[in-house]
């Protein structure tokens, strides 16, 4: 009964990796067009706004926990993607995005450091990604609101426009972590200090559904990560850019 | 002298009904006066019905989303299958303890709750176990680099002494575990809430109130293991179980004139519609914009964890309907095709685990085979069919199997189905 089982499931892996190799070959250009509702915000980007239609410097700081990387191809994760992306949107800017990791640390942790994170750097924007350590720890859902709500407040002190960037789609651990009550959250203090919120977690589950990507598969390969924050990273220009209102066209 | 409780425990079919109102005759009166026998003699098929339902809604909510996750009443309105489960257990477990209770006394009753206890205790650790072997297996087979983050959820497989002794005391509860939990911490302390019951159910039920208010004005919970808290906090879902037993308890039938106005009727519609269009303002994220601001503000979020007032709502909402749409005597309950539902509901709590159990290994699969919806489907509708077959199997037992059971086997197993799970 349990060779069967294992047998089965070989074979099982086996088509699954021959689809998946099969499909990787055809898709050489990566699709993943997002819904425009899942781009569209009420909020807007004031300080991104008169950088860009001024002529200044775009410093974008992406504030993020191990989601906002990838091991060992650090330039392909989103933020590397973003920056190419706006450079190449925004010819006439000078874009520069940075990377601040805070690796497992919850909300309330980054929170506290975020004044003085924020010494010495005078970002027109910060991206903040959080919510992945909160859900793992299960942190309590009142305590992640409030963090998040002080942190945004404190990035917005500083003189920044604050996007905030929530979990990422994760069919895998959906059995073990409890995304819910984080993303319900976040979108409450978006809502609050009227900030745009980058529904990550809806995005991937849009491509994971309409089959843009299989996020459920275990691939070793590094590959879908890069293709993943390719298209994260795409989406996410989009999403600076109509926030801000300062769309190509207006531009040239 | 648990014969009574038993037999409302037993399958309710034509002819137990004539034996348990022999049984109910001889009863003390203030059996009779307490208990308001509002329910007649006949197990409450309806709560079964619904209970089963909730078992049913439960799996499917703890499969990945996906074509039927759209037939699960999450999707329109506030309150979910946890309520209705909550409720109906509080429910029943007070008519069956609360009636030994005034059989047997009080040491006896809680003799047979916490043997229950243990029962839902066992059946916790037993869940525990297959979530170790699936997130274990999860854990050596799954190396994505772009989930490096979520993969840390698996380090406590570094310590797995501490894990697990942790889950032996409730504190470690994976995602999907966490309503059996609560339950044993209600069923904990049901002896105390009928003996209070039995003194002024009134009162109870307004301590109960109180209760949840300080949780909220407070912020009371129960922390867990590693860190975090219990995602159903027992302090705040406490206020589902208490009403459910004091329904049980006669509340239900002094709410008839209420239930019966048609001013209920019209306020709960209007709630369940005003609710359906909030919800539906999630799922079709297109439509939000057409959601006041300061509605967003006041009303977000909505939370699961201390029972919002706005789940609690809306749950008595649907109940009054239900309860005033669908009469007790309804001749559907005896159709052949709500049989699965009702046998489920009525062995709430191995279907409980099956389901769990189920929805674990639906993951499993949905992981190895790139199915589509379609196997997604077929996993749905393959797991209700096994729930409803192992409740077939477990009812055939109590009926024939155990039957030659010597008497104390026989009010063991009774118990175990129906003892209010």
């Amino acid at each position: 009964m349990k060779f069967n089982a294992g047998a089965i499931l070989g074979l099982m892996v086996l088509a699954g990796c021959l689809t998946a190799a099969s499909v990787r070959a055809e898709d050489a250009v990566q699709s993943c067009e997002v819904p425009d509702y899942l781009l569209s915000t009420e909020s807007a980007l004031p300080k991104v706004m008169d950088a860009v239609k001024g002529g200044h410097p775009l410093d974008i700081l992406v504030i993020g926990s191990r989601s906002s990387t990838i091991p060992s191809a650090e330039a392909s994760a989103y933020p590397g993607r973003l920056q190419a992306m706006l450079k190449e949107k925004l010819p006439a800017v000078a874009v520069n995005v940075s990377v601040e990791l805070q690796t497992k640390k919850t909300a309330e942790e980054v929170a506290a450091g975020m004044v003085k994170l924020m010494e010495g750097k005078k970002p027109t924007l910060v991206i903040w990604q959080t919510g992945t350590v909160d859900a793992m720890r299960s942190a309590d859902p009142d305590d992640f609101r409030g963090a998040v709500d002080e942190g945004v407040a404190a990035l917005q002190t500083a003189g920044a426009d604050v996007i905030l960037m929530n979990l990422q789609y994760s069919p895998r651990t959906e059995t073990m972590i409890s995304a819910p009550p984080y993303l319900d959250n976040m979108r409450v203090v978006a809502q609050q200090h009227d900030v745009p919120l980058f529904d990550r977690f809806a995005i991937m589950r849009q491509w994971n559904d309409s089959g843009d990507f299989d996020l459920f598969t275990a691939t070793h390969g590094i590959e879908l990560a890069k293709r993943v924050h390719d298209c994260l990273g795409r989406a996410l220009s989009k999403f600076v850019i109509d926030a801000a209102h300062v769309g190509p066209v207006q531009q040239n | 002298m648990t014969s009574i409780a038993d037999r409302i425990a037993a399958p309710p079919l034509a002819g137990t009904a004539n034996d348990a109102a022999q049984d109910a005759a001889p009863a003390p009166a203030s059996l009779v006066q307490v208990m308001s026998l509002q329910l007649g003699n006949e197990r409450e098929l309806r709560l079964d019905l619904f209970r089963g339902l909730a078992l049913w809604l439960i799996y499917i909510d703890h499969l990945p989303s996906n074509l039927f996750t759209w037939l699960t009443i999450r999707n329109y309105g506030f309150s979910d299958a946890t309520e209705i489960f909550i409720f109906i257990s509080g429910y029943t477990a007070a008519f069956v303890y609360g009636r030994a209770m005034l059989e047997s006394g009080f040491v006896v009753a809680t003799a047979r709750i916490m043997r229950r206890v243990w029962q839902i205790y066992v059946a916790h650790v037993f869940l525990f176990t297959i979530f170790l072997a699936e997130i274990s297996y999860v854990a050596t087979s799954f190396e994505n680099p772009l989930y490096t983050e979520e993969m840390g959820i698996m380090d406590f497989l570094k310590q797995p002494d501490v894990t697990i002794v942790q889950a032996l005391l409730l504190r470690f509860r994976p995602v999907n575990m966490d309503v059996l939990p609560l339950y044993i911490v209600l069923m904990f302390f049901l002896p105390a809430i009928l003996w209070l019951m039995k003194w002024r159910a009134d009162v109870t039920l307004a301590l109960s109130v109180l209760l949840y208010a300080l949780t909220w004005h407070y912020d009371l919970y129960l922390s867990a293991y590693p860190n975090g808290y219990w995602a159903f906090n027992p302090f705040a879902w406490q206020l589902l179980f208490v009403f459910g037993a004091w329904c049980a308890l006669g509340g239900a039938r002094r709410m008839s004139r209420v239930l019966a106005s048609p001013v209920t009727l019209w306020i709960s519609i209007a709630y369940l519609f005003a609710a359906f269009c909030v919800t539906m303002t999630w799922y079709l994220p297109q439509l939000s914009p057409l959601m006041p601001r300061w509605l967003e503000q006041w009303m977000y979020p909505i939370d699961k964890t201390d029972l919002d007032v706005l789940r609690f709502a809306h749950f008595l909402a649907l109940a009054a309907i239900t309860v005033r749409f669908l009469p007790r005597d309804w001749s559907g309950l005896k159709s052949p095709w709500l049989r699965p539902l009702i046998l489920c509901g009525q062995h709430s709590l191995e279907i409980f685990c099956l389901g769990v159990f189920l929805a674990f290994a639906g993951h499993f699969i949905l992981a190895e085979v790139n199915g589509g919806a379609m196997l997604h489907g077929i996993i749905s509708i393959s797991g209700i069919l096994i729930m409803s077959a192992a409740a077939w199997l477990f009812s055939w037992y109590k009926s024939n199997a155990d039957k030659n059971a010597s008497r104390k086997g026989t009010s063991g197993n009774a118990d175990m189905a129906g003892g209010g799970a």
